[in-house]
């Protein structure tokens, strides 16, 4: 198994894999908290992205509406522990189903009837946006006024209950990150992602080599709303506050899909590495302008904005594919 | 001999315009069939409703002893049908190995076996060496043949091939021709092939349909066709003086 | 509650519709012809109203009267847009344009965002408490105007396409691209028209609106969205579609805001959107893709 999620990877790859993973590893001992929590949002992107990228990379569905299964699945776990008091251990075997089931629906109903491209995505924005506004008015959960966990032990590490400190959460995220990496590059040596590829450059070329196109292009949007739940269920307890205008909201959407998108749509690496360009300047630039006592609201968003506007227009393939070369570690398959 | 693919009576309208009309044909096992015709002629719709890319209006098609007419296009390529686009449709953001495994795949579960049987289609198509380069790098010949290895990775029973040899210069025509008649003299592979190039046509096919207008004209041994004076009238005139 | 209240809303929804029509016409017409979705579509239009109210807070110019010079603005920033930036992108892949949009949305909406500030801006003119009564039907007097301007700036377009022979050469650009080009087109200039021509309709929209809706910055993505669901229902590149549409929409918001609660009358807009998108993809008006 584990030779097989190695396989193809050129030595120099895997070398500086494993010195990105150790440095990960041991971050949370050299670095502050401040420090730690932009680790973990850095994370949190590189995951939702890699889990963006099995539909749009993969598979070639461009979705925009995944802030949809984050918010089903934060809300799920956070419901069953705020009512029942659940573990979100317990919780996702709750979450990632629901987010399944909306996904199965959302992909059962687009590529039945062959809504493809542009009106695909926009179905998707038009899902999210029917749950926020369902959401605020669902009172079991706080309706628009917002659904908090109780934040009362955080001097201990509460693992079963994920009640504790930033770095627990940390290594959740990583653990989740690191999965997700080995998840998507098995997935991508296997039958299956030659298939998505397949559907991804020419549907009907796909259909006529006896792929039932349908059939993986449902595969990947549930294991895509599946895998992005999980990342709900991290947000919700490590948050502890969930409101349907922020959770739901199509700014979720599009920040979710910027890491892989600036990092490299289809790629491995390119949800890591656009996780971490984009995060890390970001901060740095607000860092820079708390400094000179400037807090403009909008401000990081044109950042962002001017971020991407150059990334797409300059390397329109990511930056991963241009970082790869001067590496000398293209990815390749089979 | 036994009938492989058995076409009766089939038709196909585009909003009242009648694009196939009522055309029958029998392949036999191991057998090679030249559809030809003008432009226009529906070969490519008839083949669009073999391969169950459309649905016919009339008739029903029979593939190795089962009705197939009403199939979706990647149940009938697992039933044993390949095809290949007159506008070929590469995979280009792939390299030329991925596009063969990807057919390769529909057989077989594992990686290993997949990547051998793209090996071997690819050396029987001269793209072996080529095997790592992007498929949008190819040249049109190039992808010509990517394409008939993509569904020959497939293994199908009958292979529709849909102007493959348009394009090509005379002796990529020569190499074409010896590696289907190679194809069907070595596995028994039954093809039927769409051809403008008449040359090819001679050489390879055992018998020949020719449409005119969505309507069968004339079948038979490709020697008799040519000269049939309704076929040279309405299509092959100056062609046929070759 | 008694029948003229149904009546009063549904008037109100048709008027405020045609507004929404309007800019929604200019989606379908950048997307008619470029095959580009502009997702910076609600932006441009919060761009037009704050400088709506800009001119007015500053020199109490109407937005009426203002409506043709703000179109024209939009007219130019459009015209830069596609000339500038968008036109190396048309034959980029779908999810590469609608980065590139993104892009500029977001740094649309944040600029307004820094420039005016979070709270909401209105105009308030001297007939903005005025209301026609005819019968049992009142309706206020800004949103007959409002109508009525989006109802003038939708015929002058559609007699553009009809009658100039920019009009004509533009709709030979959307019919057949390779054609136009061939018969000596400029096509690169007539899709920036094109893109300026959409951007001036959205223009005259956000000029129109901010009559009868207070403009945020947040507010572009709303429209953004908002000018597609009508887009789709009507029939995304039909003229004809797009105006339909916005009255549906309209109309339908107004009467789920009747009904249930205001800030519910979105997830009636999406539920048409996903009927329409189910059973008739192409929308109303829409032919079948080929």
């Amino acid at each position: 198994m584990i030779a097989r999620m190695i396989e193809g990877v050129p030595l120099r790859g895997l070398l500086l894999s494993g010195v990105l993973l150790a440095t990960l590893l041991a971050a949370p001992f050299f670095i502050n908290d401040y420090l730690l929590t932009i680790l973990i949002i850095i994370l949190y992107f590189a995951y939702t992205g890699q889990a963006w990228n099995i539909m749009m990379g993969f598979a070639g569905q461009l979705s925009l509406g995944h802030a949809l299964y984050v918010g089903l699945g934060a809300y799920t776990a956070a419901a069953l522990y705020v009512h029942y008091g659940v573990s979100p251990w317990i919780g996702i075997f709750a979450a990632i189903p629901v987010a399944m089931i909306a996904g199965a629906f959302i992909g059962f109903l687009a590529f039945r009837f062959s809504v493809a491209g542009v009106y695909f995505a926009i179905l998707t924005i038009a899902f999210a946006e029917f749950a926020r506004v369902g959401f605020d008015h669902f009172t079991w959960v706080g309706g628009s006024s917002g659904f908090f966990l109780p934040v009362a032990n955080y001097t201990e590490n509460d693992l079963w209950n994920l009640r504790g400190k930033p770095i627990m959460f940390y290594y959740l995220i990583l653990a989740l990150t690191v999965l997700a990496f080995f998840i998507c590059n098995f997935l991508l040596r296997s039958r299956i992602g030659y298939f998505w590829l397949a559907i991804r450059e020419d549907e009907e070329a796909a259909r006529a080599l006896g792929i039932d196109v349908f059939r993986y292009k449902m595969y990947a949007v549930v294991l895509s709303a599946g895998l992005t739940s999980l990342a709900g269920v991290f947000f919700a307890f490590f948050y502890n506050n969930l409101f349907p205008e922020q959770v739901f909201h199509i700014a979720r959407s599009i920040e979710l899909i910027l890491a892989p998108i600036i990092g490299g749509v289809g790629t491995l690496f390119g949800p890591i590495l656009g996780a971490f360009l984009l995060t890390g300047l970001s901060e740095t630039m607000h860092a820079i302008l708390h400094a000179f006592g400037v807090d403009i609201p909008g401000a990081k968003q044109v950042f962002y904005g001017i971020c991407l506007l150059f990334v797409v227009l300059l390397m329109p393939d990511g930056v991963w594919p241009w970082v790869a070369r001067k590496l000398g570690i293209t990815e390749k398959r089979s | 001999m036994t009938t492989l693919l058995s076409v009766a009576g089939v038709s196909k309208r585009f909003r009242g315009l009648v694009a196939v009309d009522r055309v029958s044909l029998d392949v036999q096992q191991g057998e090679i069939f030249a559809v030809i015709g003008p432009n226009g002629a529906g070969k490519t719709t008839l083949f669009n409703m073999i391969a169950g890319a459309f649905a016919n209006d009339e008739g029903s098609i029979v593939f190795d002893g089962q009705r197939i007419d009403g199939l979706k296009s990647d149940q009938i390529c697992q039933r044993g049908i390949g095809r290949t686009f007159q506008i070929v449709k590469p995979f280009l953001g792939l390299n030329v190995e991925e596009n063969v495994v990807v057919g390769a795949l529909l057989r077989r579960h594992d990686m290993k076996s997949a990547l051998a049987r793209a090996h071997d289609v690819l050396r029987q198509l001269d793209l072996y060496d080529k095997r790592a380069q992007s498929a949008s790098a190819l040249t049109l010949p190039d992808r010509k043949r990517l394409e008939v290895a993509r569904a020959l990775a497939t293994d199908p029973k009958l292979l529709l091939l849909d102007e493959v040899m348009a394009g090509l210069r005379p002796t990529e025509t020569n190499r074409m021709v010896d590696i289907f008649r190679a194809l069907n003299r070595d596995t028994g592979l039954t093809i039927v092939l769409i051809e403008h190039v008449m040359r090819a046509v001679m050489a390879l096919a055992s018998r020949v349909l020719v449409l005119h207008h969505g309507a069968q004209i004339a079948q038979g041994v490709p020697a008799d066709v040519v000269r049939d004076p309704a076929v040279i009238k309405s299509y092959l005139g100056a062609e046929a003086v070759h | 509650m008694p029948a003229e209240i149904y009546l009063n809303v549904a008037v109100g929804g048709l008027l405020t519709g045609l507004v929404y029509g309007l800019m929604a016409l200019g989606l379908s017409v950048i997307f008619g012809v470029i095959r580009v979705v502009n997702f910076a579509h609600g932006e441009m239009m919060t761009i037009a109203m704050y400088i709506a109210v800009a001119l007015f807070s500053a020199f109490k110019l109407d937005p009426l009267v203002m409506l043709v010079p703000i179109a024209a603005v939009l007219f130019a920033l459009g015209y830069v847009m596609q000339a500038g930036l968008i036109n190396p992108f048309i034959n980029r892949p779908e999810h590469s344009q609608f980065m590139l949009l993104v892009a500029v949305a977001l740094i649309m909406v944040n600029g307004l965002l820094i420039i005016f500030g979070p709270d909401a801006r209105n105009v308030q003119t001297s007939y903005s408490f005025d209301s026609f009564q005819i019968g049992p039907l009142i309706v206020d007097a800004t949103k007959v105007y409002a109508g009525a301007a989006a109802i003038t700036v939708a015929a002058a377009l559609f007699a553009f396409f009809r009658f100039s022979y920019l009009g004509q050469a533009i709709r030979a650009c959307a019919d057949n691209y390779t054609g136009a080009l061939v018969v000596g087109l400029d096509v690169k200039r007539l899709y920036a028209l094109t893109f300026g021509l959409g951007a001036a309709c959205v223009g005259a929209a956000g000029a129109i609106l901010v009559l009868i809706i207070d403009v945020t910055p947040p507010l572009g993505p709303a429209y953004t969205l908002l000018a597609f669901v009508i887009v789709i229902t009507g029939g995304l590149g039909s003229m004809p579609g797009a105006l339909l549409g916005g009255i549906l929409i309209g109309m339908t918001e107004a009467m789920a805001g009747l009904f249930f609660t205001p800030s519910a009358k979105s997830m009636f807009a999406f539920g048409i959107l996903v009927v329409v998108l189910l059973f008739r993809p192409q929308g109303i008006m829409g032919r079948k893709a080929a």
